[in-house]
């Protein structure tokens, strides 16, 4: 049997080649045959989840639920010590000193990604900004979210700020930040479906011990992580009901 | 346990009152005038049990509310209750994660000093294996408007 292993599609451009060898490495570790599918929007990601064709995936906590609550998925692990976080931020010339300060009618750059555009929108609120009256200028990566920011095609832009701070410091130096979040509980997860269910605690345990030999810590490193960390069922039921307050 | 507020833990001048609360408890509320503006970016979260005891909160919560871990876990979440808010709004809170669905307020909160802070907050029920196993509370930062209207709002529930 062959199973599919799928990554939210926010994943960092640099970090491509680094999900192939993990595949590669997790095949060799657990002896199954896994496909690694990668799918160029969230939309079509969920399809393939809606469709049971996925078994494994490190989902956007957007997602969470949705794998949870109606497809029976259960977490395994995160990034050690990581969080998503978002930043608002503006071009350095903008006077703007307080998010509360942005008007209705700013034009926000803003990605697809789900997790990091309501966080950015929750900091936004304080201001009477919702979705009704700002003007969303959509932006592929947050690159283009800053050079939409640079060229003033955007007045204010929601990055997720592990992604803002690889940006280069040319480009950072023509930014302010006004706000960054510190919500530290909501995380990308790597998952597991209900085909793969029975392996979970083998799988679980290959990957805690990842980080134990060069090999493993190398395969890490091409993901940008040091090491693996234990999600159980309730840290997850909690993220998802935390999830689910800020959906409102 | 609920205690009444000590005069000794007040910054700043305060007023006196005995607020009554749920289950025939009465706590004297010493509070002032002095709000600590919601910091941006952070979220306030706690969870409760069942019956509105606290069993959990997090970092910011401590630090806006000036209670220590010790003192919250344990609690009522009554323990923030301010005497500006109406009780309807409780009821209201109540009635409505009772029947399994969210709620969502503007909330005046009481600190330790006796100082003020408010929030947006939206209550959930922590549903596990098909059973209500307690609450979830996280709070964010309000808009300005929607708590000048508050204030003007409130003290027309009672
Ligand atoms: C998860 C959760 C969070 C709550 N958070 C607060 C709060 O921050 N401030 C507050 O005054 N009441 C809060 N309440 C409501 C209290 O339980 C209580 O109903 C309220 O303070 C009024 O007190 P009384 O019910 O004893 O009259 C919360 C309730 C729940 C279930």
């Amino acid at each position: 049997m062959s199973y599919q292993f799928t990554v939210s599609p926010d994943f960092t451009p640099i970090h491509l080649s680094g999900w192939y060898i993990f595949n590669t490495w997790l095949q060799k570790q657990t002896d199954n045959a896994i496909h690694l599918e990668m799918y160029n929007d969230f939309q079509e990601q969920r399809d393939a989840i809606k469709n049971d064709n996925v078994d494994l995936i490190y989902a956007n906590p957007f997602d969470a639920a949705m794998l949870v609550r109606e497809k029976g998925f259960k977490p395994l692990v995160k990034s050690a010590g990581e969080s998503d976080e978002a930043i608002i931020a503006v071009n350095a010339e903008n006077h703007v000193e307080d998010v509360a300060h942005l008007e209705a009618g700013i034009r926000l750059a803003v990605t697809d990604d789900p997790d990091v555009r309501m966080m950015g929108m929750i900091m936004l609120e304080p201001g009477d900004l919702d979705e009704s009256n700002i003007e969303v200028i959509p932006s592929d990566t947050y690159v283009i979210v800053a050079k939409h920011l640079l060229k003033n095609e955007a007045d204010a832009g929601i990055f997720l700020a592990e992604s803002y701070d690889e940006l280069s410091k040319m480009i950072r130096r023509q930014l302010r930040v006004l706000v960054r979040s510190q919500i530290s509980v909501i995380h990308h997860s790597l998952m597991i479906g209900p085909r793969l269910l029975d392996q979970r605690e083998k799988i679980h345990d290959t990957l805690i011990q990842m980080n134990n030999d060069d090999k493993g810590r190398g395969v890490l490193e091409s993901l940008g992580f040091e090491q693996w960390q234990t999600v159980d069922d309730e840290e997850m039921e909690f993220m998802i009901d935390l999830m689910d307050t800020l959906t409102m | 346990m609920l205690h009444d507020m000590k005069p000794e833990d007040i910054v700043g001048d305060f007023q006196e009152v005995t607020l009554a609360l749920y289950g025939g408890l009465s706590r004297k509320i010493l509070y002032t005038d002095i709000e600590t503006p919601y910091p941006d970016g952070k979220l306030i979260v706690s969870t409760t049990d069942k019956e509105g005891v606290i069993t959990h909160v997090n970092q910011s919560f401590i630090e806006m509310s000036g209670f220590g871990e010790e003192e919250l876990i344990g609690a009522p979440h009554s323990i923030l209750r301010h005497p500006d808010m109406p009780p309807a709004a409780f009821k209201d809170l109540w009635d409505t994660v009772n029947t399994g669905v969210k709620w969502q307020g503007f909330v005046k909160n009481l600190r330790k000093d006796g100082g003020y802070y408010w929030v947006k907050a939206t209550v959930i029920p922590n549903v596990r294996e098909g059973e209500v196993v307690g609450y979830t509370s996280v709070r964010r930062k309000p808009s300005r408007t929607k708590v000048e209207e508050c204030i003007k709002l409130y003290p027309t529930l009672f």
